[in-house]
C-alpha cells in the first residue's frame, strides 16, 4: 500500500468516525468534566493524532474507543498542566478515576447526547444561539462553518458560541433529560432549535450553497436521533415527518432554469424520498 | 454549586399593602425561608431596607466620594437575597420559581465563581 492510500483511508475512517461520533464523544467527555470547550479541544487533538497515527500504524479496530481513550489522555493532561502551580487536589484522582471507568465501556459508549442537546437548548442559554450550538457541540460544526449558515460574521457566531459553553460551564446547567415533569416544555426547546437549523439550510432556495444545503440534513439527523432517544416524543416525531415531507419537495421548488415553480404545478416527479 | 437568588421587587408596592396584606407577605418568605432550610439548601438570607436608605461610596481622583441613593435608579430594586448551595442550575431555578418575589418581582439567579477546576 502507497503512502498516500494509507494516508487517504485513515482520513476515510476519521471522518466517517466523526460523523457518527463526534456528538457522543462530546457528550460523554463533557457530562464527565461539565466543560464543553474542553471536551472538544481534546476531541480535536485525539482526531489529530488519529490522521497522524492511523496511516502509519493502521487503523484501531474500533476507531471509537481510540479516540476516546486519546481524547480522555488530554482532558487529563490538560487539567494537570493547568494544576501543576497548584496543590494537588483528590479532584483530580477522582477524575482520572471516573474517566478510567468509563474506558471499561469502550465497547458500548454510553450516549449522552439527547443530555447534551437538553444542555444547549435549556431556557438559560439565549434562543438565537440554540439551533447553532447544537450543531457546534453535537455535529462538529466550525464556528465558520455555522456563521456561513446563520449570515453571521465567524468571528461574531464564535463568540457567541464560547459565550453560551461559558454559560454552560460556569451556571452549571446540567447536562441531564429533564423529568417528565418539565420534559415537554424543555423538548419544545430542542425542537425548535432543530427546526431553526433545518429552516436555514431550507432558505437556500437556489439550492446551490452546500453548506446550508449540508445543514437540513444534519438537522434531519438530529431529529432522527431525537425520535431514537425518546421513542415516546410524538412532537419530536411529528417534526421529523414534516421536515422529511418539506425536504421530500426540494428538488421541485425550481425549474430546470432555476426558475421558481408554483406550488400545483410543482411536478410529483421531481420529489424525493428523504 | 452555589448561587445567589436576588429579589428584586417596586419598593412602593409594599407601602401601598394593608397591614394584613403586609403580614401575608412576610408569612410567604418565611415558610418559602424554612423550605430553603428544611431542605439543607440555605447558606444565609437577608431583606435590605429600602433604597432610600441606600449610600454609595467610590473613590475618584484618590478622595472618597459618598453620594445619597441607590447606584441604579430603577423602579425595580434589590430587596433581598438567598445564597443558596444546591447541585445545578436547575435547581436553583426551581426554588427561585418558588420565591414569593417571583410572583410580585423578579428573581436574578447568579452563580458564585468556583474554586479553580471544581
Amino acid at each position: 500500500m502507497t503512502c498516500e492510500t494509507a494516508t487517504t483511508l485513515a482520513q476515510d475512517a476519521a471522518e466517517a468516525v466523526a460523523r457518527r461520533s463526534y456528538g457522543k464523544l462530546v457528550a460523554l467527555l463533557a457530562t464527565q468534566t461539565r466543560d464543553v470547550e474542553a471536551a472538544e479541544d481534546a476531541l480535536a487533538e485525539a482526531f489529530s493524532s488519529a490522521l497522524a497515527h492511523w496511516p502509519s500504524g493502521g487503523c484501531p479496530s474500533n476507531p471509537e474507543a481510540w479516540l476516546l481513550a486519546a481524547a480522555r489522555r488530554k482532558v487529563i493532561d490538560a487539567v494537570r498542566r493547568r494544576r501543576s502551580a497548584e496543590r494537588s487536589t483528590p479532584d483530580l484522582q477522582l477524575l482520572v478515576e471516573e474517566l478510567d471507568s468509563a474506558q471499561a465501556l469502550t465497547t458500548a459508549i454510553p450516549d449522552h447526547r439527547l443530555a447534551l442537546m437538553f444542555a444547549c437548548a435549556h431556557p438559560a442559554i439565549e434562543v438565537g444561539i440554540r439551533a447553532a450550538l447544537m450543531l457546534q457541540v453535537v455535529l462538529g460544526f466550525d464556528a465558520k462553518r455555522i456563521a456561513s449558515a446563520f449570515l453571521a460574521s465567524p468571528g461574531t457566531m464564535g463568540q457567541r458560541l464560547t459565550r453560551a459553553k461559558n454559560k454552560i460551564r460556569q451556571a452549571r446547567i446540567p447536562f441531564r433529560i429533564p423529568d417528565r415533569h418539565e420534559l415537554s416544555g424543555r423538548l419544545d426547546a430542542v425542537l425548535d432549535a432543530i427546526y431553526a437549523a433545518f429552516a436555514e439550510g431550507w432558505a437556500d432556495s437556489g439550492g446551490s450553497d452546500v453548506v446550508r444545503r449540508d445543514l437540513a440534513d444534519e438537522a434531519l439527523f438530529l431529529g432522527r436521533l431525537v425520535t431514537e432517544l425518546i421513542p415516546e416524543a410524538a412532537e419530536a416525531f411529528g417534526l421529523l415527518a414534516l421536515m422529511l415531507s418539506v425536504e421530500a419537495r426540494r428538488a421541485a421548488r425550481r425549474g430546470e432554469s432555476g426558475e421558481y415553480v408554483r406550488s400545483p404545478s410543482k411536478s410529483r416527479r421531481a420529489g424525493t424520498r428523504a | 454549586m452555589q448561587y445567589m437568588l436576588m429579589a428584586f421587587v417596586q419598593e412602593a408596592g409594599w407601602m401601598q399593602m394593608t397591614p394584613a396584606e403586609q403580614q401575608r407577605g412576610m408569612a410567604a418568605y418565611m415558610a418559602f425561608t424554612e423550605a430553603l432550610t428544611k431542605a439543607g439548601a440555605l447558606k444565609a438570607s437577608g431583606r435590605l431596607q429600602p433604597s432610600s436608605t441606600a449610600t454609595t461610596v467610590r473613590i475618584a481622583d484618590g478622595k472618597s466620594q459618598v453620594l445619597d441613593g441607590p447606584y441604579v435608579d430603577a423602579k425595580e430594586q434589590l430587596g433581598g437575597y438567598f445564597f443558596i448551595d444546591v447541585p445545578d442550575l436547575d435547581a436553583a431555578i426551581a426554588w427561585a420559581a418558588r420565591c414569593p418575589a417571583a410572583s410580585h418581582g423578579i428573581v436574578e439567579v447568579r452563580p458564585l465563581w468556583l474554586p479553580p477546576d471544581q
